[in-house]
């Protein structure tokens, strides 16, 4: 039964009619028009979905609205409203295109959140530590290693000690 | 001159270029971005001929109105068809643009120059631009191909690395047709059909539409249903659960055996050979080995998706498939609409790696648009249907039979390869999109085909040696029944024929007591090849092999080996040479991936090693981990649990190089390390384990049974 669900999208607040069940996912892409947060699998396997859930990564794609309701959400679009858009991307964005880390780019929204996530709370992760954030999520084109890369960099750069 | 191939069948000047008023140049081509990074080189190859800017070059990309048909973009030959024929459009326009300048100008074409597209005479600014004098020419005639291309010494734009165009969108919200938003649409799932034949005997609708959580239309012709409403999660909803509320009548079983290579061998097929006869007087010692990989699937990321509607009796789609033009006569054909009252257009997907659910998609797409008049119709593949439905690459068999000389080289070879069709892409003749079957007229059973041995074959793609080997031969037996739908999946049947070919060699250098490098370097003549081999020998320290080369050391305890292999792919496309490094503790581990390549003049080199890159990972993705199994119902593998890929703690360090070689003709690249990569982690393998596994995926129970056998 549709019921109103409140809580926060990017610093605002928000507020849906939608059944309980549904996951997170269909009212950022539908109601709010957050296409950046992906669906992939809807059996929180692949990653594509990640979003932050009070600061912590959470499946969009699992996640129902009763659960999320009074939480606090990042998508990949925060990344934009920090500062990042197209013309002046967010740091871990820059990275990704100094590192030209992508191939189709399907799997990058759910990736930088997590990659956001870790940066958050360790800003010098060594390969390891990147490699472990990352364990929830699949890339298909095999553009693993410059994904690795490009988290490394953004936090050399987050650190400010430019571009390594 | 000989026309490349897509401007013969795309000859006039619009088809290719139009000069827009605000001062760019839009650049059509039939070939989409599908992650190989085309719609950034492309426009190297307009911009550089036409002295452009790069950013005053934008592209269309697969569209039926405007662009030209070059059928399907596969088979690593973007560049090589769709570059060469622009690389003549442009130099052929900038001759007639010059030409109408010089009349503007009163002036001598050899006084004239170009900057950013506005005209210089004898070096100085002229107030004249492509733009002011192309109105004057009518591009609506034929390309001559007599065109002057500009050498590749006078390139400044071809040969950059120059960053994608697509990545910043992708990197930031919305790019892709799972974004596209349409007033008035309406979201559709599909109930499949279990398999060519079954009938829908009986379906709950009531029971659907009670645990559909919001409204939904159920949509019913023939053996088709969907499900259809403004609120995508009661739609998905309803897909979900209907599998559980639908009888079907003669749906084909599937014998869990038959999801195996091996149950290829003996089943009906369509026999053909090529190269030398059989020589019943081959002397030398013979070696015989069979080798084969599973079935496999594309596992796009992301599940197929498209959109249609249907307004004023024109059906217009959107897709992420591979051929729009081709796309929209099949569609066309399958609706029985005339193909003028079609359109379709390209969006970008996830990688879809071949042939995978897009085009099936489509058709659903349009089955319920033109049920539902002025709606847009955005219909989404589930999960589990993607892993269920989409065409898989093929399980191979190939037998390798090769007689030693004296010397210990082969002096003949017999590769014979059992495997299901690697292409039954909708319009080839061979194949058509899935919901076709659940109409009222189901089209006829297939007749298999596998691509010619000119285009470099299906199964049999290089299963012909590249070595200098004095009598080869293929024995092809291309399997009609599979229990599966195959169809093209990256590298076709090269993966398992040089998987297959590579160790061979391994063993056969063994036998010979020589190291496989210098064995192989013994039997090419190709100095290109050559190359590529010592490059990567010189980059992963191949002369220090049983220290482990230049491989990283991570301390994984014994079984450490370092692989090497070659190919080029389809013989005809780009070298290149894999040298892996890896671990065994029960699974792989890998450590280090070397690759070179060749790939004749290069366009993008970033490009191309982000290509090489993705090819090695997901050649060893296949190498090690993947297969789709089956029993009763159909395919089994439908989540990322029960089909595993390389995951990013399995993924090695990277070392790609390319071999620059400007004065060559490009050659494809963006398959060509997939296959070596594979047979380097079999050799590398076989030199840990001082063993030979001879079936992909070379996972922990293969590796078990190999070390308590």
């Amino acid at each position: 039964m549709a019921e109103t669900y409140q809580f926060t999208v990017n610093g605002e607040a928000r507020s849906i009619e939608a059944d309980g069940a549904m996951p997170l996912i269909y009212a950022l892409r539908n109601e709010l028009g957050l296409t950046g947060t992906r669906y992939g699998c809807g059996l929180e396997q692949c990653g594509s979905c990640m979003v932050l859930i009070d600061g912590v990564p959470g499946y969009a794609c699992t996640q129902g609205m009763d659960a999320v309701a009074g939480r606090e959400i990042q998508t990949i679009e925060s990344l934009s409203a920090e500062g990042g858009t197209e013309a002046a991307p967010h740091p871990l964005q820059q990275a990704f295109l100094d590192e030209q880390a992508g191939q189709c780019g399907y799997c990058l929204s759910g990736i930088l959140i997590s990659a956001k996530a870790l940066l958050d709370k360790n800003p010098d992760p060594s390969r390891a530590d990147i490699v472990a954030a990352l364990e929830g999520h699949l890339c298909r084109c095999g553009a693993h290693t410059r994904i690795i890369k490009a988290i490394g960099r953004a936090a050399a750069v987050l650190r400010g000690e430019g571009a390594v | 001159m000989t026309l490349p191939t897509s401007l013969q069948s795309n000859p006039r000047f619009d088809q290719w270029l139009k000069f827009l008023s605000d001062e760019t140049l839009r650049m059509a081509t039939g070939k989409v971005e599908i992650g190989q990074g085309i719609v950034s080189a492309l426009p190297q190859i307009a911009a550089e001929e036409l002295d452009l800017p790069l950013d005053r070059v934008i592209v269309l990309s697969g569209d039926t109105v405007s662009g030209p048909d070059e059928r399907y973009t596969a088979s690593s030959l973007s560049i090589m068809d769709s570059g060469a024929a622009i690389r003549l459009v442009c130099a052929e326009a900038r001759a007639l643009l010059l030409d109408r300048a010089a009349l503007r100008l009163n002036c001598a074409v050899a006084q004239l120059s170009v900057a950013a597209g506005r005209f210089l005479v004898d070096g100085t600014a002229a107030d004249l631009s492509y733009w002011d004098v192309a109105g004057e020419i009518d591009w609506s005639q034929s390309v001559k191909g007599d065109g002057i291309a500009k050498s590749h010494t006078e390139y400044s734009i071809v040969g950059q690395s120059v960053p994608r165009r697509d990545l910043p969108a992708k990197l930031s919200g919305g790019a892709f047709i799972y974004d596209l938003v349409h007033d008035n649409m309406l979201h559709a799932r599909v109930l499949r059909q279990p398999g060519r034949g079954a009938s829908l005997a009986g379906l709950d609708e009531a029971a659907i539409q009670r645990a559909a959580p919001g409204a939904i239309e159920i949509l019913r012709l023939d053996n088709f249903v969907a499900f259809i409403g403004l609120d995508e999660w009661a739609v998905e909803t309803a897909a979900a659960i209907a599998p559980s509320h639908a009888t079907w009548i003669g749906a084909p079983a599937i014998e869990p055996a038959q999801q195996d290579a091996a149950w290829l061998r003996g089943e009906p097929a369509i026999d053909n050979s090529y190269g030398a006869p059989e020589d019943a007087g081959a002397s030398g010692e013979l070696v015989e080995a069979v080798f084969s990989r599973p079935y496999v699937a594309h596992a796009s990321l992301a599940p197929s998706c498209a959109l249609a509607q249907y307004v004023d009796e024109h059906l217009t789609i959107w897709s992420h498939g591979q051929g729009m033009h081709l796309l929209r006569r099949n569609i066309a054909q399958v609706l029985d609409l005339p193909v003028e009252a079609v359109t379709a257009h390209h969006a970008m997907g996830a990688g879809c790696y071949g042939h995978n659910g897009a085009d099936d998609a489509a058709l659903d797409a349009a089955i319920i648009a033109v049920q539902k008049p002025g709606a847009t119709i955005r219909l989404q593949w589930r999960r589990q249907e993607e892993f269920g439905f989409e065409p898989f690459g093929p399980a191979m068999l190939v037998r390798l039979a090769v007689r030693r000389d004296r010397a210990g080289r082969p002096s003949d070879w017999t590769a014979e390869v059992w495997s299901p069709t690697h292409v039954q892409r909708p319009g080839t003749g061979s194949g058509y999109m899935l919901a076709a079957d659940a109409l009222a007229s189901p089209p006829p059973d297939l007749q298999p085909e596998d691509p010619g041995e000119e285009r470099g074959g299906g199964g049999t793609r290089n299963a012909a040696p590249y070595y200098d080997i004095p009598n080869s031969r293929i024995q092809h037996h291309l399997v009609t029944n599979p229990p599966v739908r195959t169809s093209a999946l990256r590298t076709l049947g090269a993966i398992t024929n040089v998987f297959a070919m590579e160790a061979m060699i391994d063993d056969l250098a063994a036998m010979a007591d020589e190291d496989p490098l210098a064995y192989r370097l013994s039997m090419l003549s190709d100095p290109r090849a050559r190359a590529v081999l010592e490059v990567v020998a010189e980059r992963s320290g191949w002369s220090r092999r049983d220290a482990g080369g230049q491989g990283r050391d991570l301390g994984r305890g014994s079984g450490k080996g370092l692989g090497l292999a070659f190919a080029r792919y389809k013989n005809t496309a780009a070298y290149a040479a894999v040298v892996v490094a890896l671990s065994v503790e029960r699974e792989v581990h890998l450590e280090n991936i070397w690759i070179v390549a060749d790939g004749g003049l290069v366009i993008n080199p970033d490009g191309v090693r982000n290509q090489l890159e993705g090819g090695a990972i997901q050649g060893a993705s296949w190498a090690l981990k993947e297969q789709v199994t089956m029993s009763g119902v159909g395919v089994t593998s439908l989540d990322w649990d029960s089909y595993p890929i390389l995951k990013f703690s399995e993924v090695p360090e990277i070392d790609a190089v390319v071999l620059d070689q400007p004065d060559q003709p490009s050659l494809g690249v963006g398959e060509c390390s997939v296959s070596p990569t594979a047979a380097a982690i079999g050799n590398a393998l076989a030199h840990a384990l001082d063993q030979r596994i001879y079936d992909m995926p070379l996972n922990r129970d293969r590796i078990m049974a190999a070390l308590s056998a």
